[in-house]
């Protein structure tokens, strides 16, 4: 599960109002190289929580010098887009977990898949 | 990349080793997902660079496919797990990297609004005691997409989506009719004048041949009704 895709996710627990952003507990985190490609990184930037990024990066240990608030002008500046691209991309959690900050519910990730279904009386 | 080579390239994504009927499990061909991806890259420019979802991706050709088009990342959501672990030694062996999966039932999906660029996907058609899960999918795809979705449907169905489409107020064309049983017999529209404002919804649709006698060598699957 790359961040990029965490930072999308919500808890649809039955009557959770607040299911987000979800809470990471890694067991296992893989890094890979992934071709940067800073339009994308760039575009993706305006869709992105950016708290919630950040508070992700650190509980995967790889906050590094990632700014806790948005830089401004980040479209030109290239290193800041390479240090975002590394923790959207390349910053994999494998095994672990997601919790629904709310209901406390666990959503398990397992080889780099969270599992999001629901048992019948969540839904 | 040429539609020849993507669909080789296709031809090498393995499929599900023990489909589930209920599930309605079974491989867009490497054909139809190439004429698929190849439409919407050349002619709508809706994969390089885009951020792409795969709705009930299965072993994964179409998010291959994006991948191996260049989209910025592409992930796969399904409900099954075996068809997931597929999926991940696909994207393994291809050495893909702009790839992400989650596990999930569509029909209850309530995240993901508008994060998407382009939702590409060959959804369930509903006949197998879930009917009515091709359009669960295709609201789904509608709220998770902020440019495109692009969709096959049943050649049958095509009257109730446009009227769905209009309930929702959302542009619908029809780009190909795709023929199961004659494959060299694609139509593909010439491009429409896109609006890049709105939401636009792009449908395939399928002819499917009529349930043929027992034994047949082309309709191997159950779904093959009209």
């Amino acid at each position: 599960m790359k961040l990029l895709t965490h930072n999308m996710l919500t808890s649809h627990v039955k009557g959770v109002t607040k299911g987000y952003p979800l809470l990471i507990k890694a067991t296992e985190v893989k890094v890979s190289e992934v071709e940067f490609n800073p339009q994308f990184v760039s575009r993706m930037i305006p869709k992105l929580e950016w708290s919630a990024l950040v508070q992700a990066a650190e509980e995967v240990g790889h906050l590094n010098d990632l700014p806790t608030e948005l830089l401004p002008d980040y479209e030109n500046n290239e290193e800041f887009l390479r240090k975002v691209h590394r923790v959207l991309l390349e910053v994999e959690v494998l095994e672990g977990s997601l919790r629904c900050p709310e209901s406390g519910r666990e959503f398990p990730i397992s080889r780099g898949i969270p599992n999001m279904l629901l048992n019948e009386d969540e839904a | 990349m040429k539609l020849k080579e993507l669909q080789s390239c296709l031809q090498q994504v393995d499929v599900f080793e023990e489909p589930k009927v209920l599930l309605e499990q079974y491989p867009t061909s490497a054909h139809i997902a190439a004429c698929m991806l190849y439409t919407i890259h050349n002619t709508f420019d809706d994969i390089e660079n885009k951020l792409v979802a795969d709705l009930g991706c299965g072993c994964g050709v179409l998010s291959i496919g994006s991948a191996v088009l260049n989209a910025g990342l592409c992930v796969g959501f399904d409900i099954d797990q075996d068809a997931l672990d597929i999926f991940r030694r696909n994207s393994e062996e291809f050495e893909l990297t702009n790839i992400d999966m989650v596990q999930c039932d569509i029909c209850s999906l309530r995240a993901f609004q508008k994060k998407f660029d382009t939702v590409i996907m060959n959804p369930p058609f509903g006949t197998k005691h879930n009917k009515g899960i091709d359009m669960q999918f295709l609201k789904t795809a509608l709220s998770m997409a902020r440019s495109s979705v692009y969709s096959l449907h049943k050649t049958s169905t095509r009257e109730h989506i446009q009227k769905k489409a209009n309930d929702w107020k959302v542009k619908m064309d029809v780009i190909a009719e795709l023929r199961y049983d004659l494959p060299a017999s694609y139509k593909f529209h010439k491009k429409k004048s896109v609006n890049y404002f709105d939401l636009k919804l792009c449908i395939m649709f399928c002819y499917y041949k009529q349930q043929c006698k027992e034994g047949c060598s082309v309709c191997r699957s159950e779904k093959n009704v009209l």
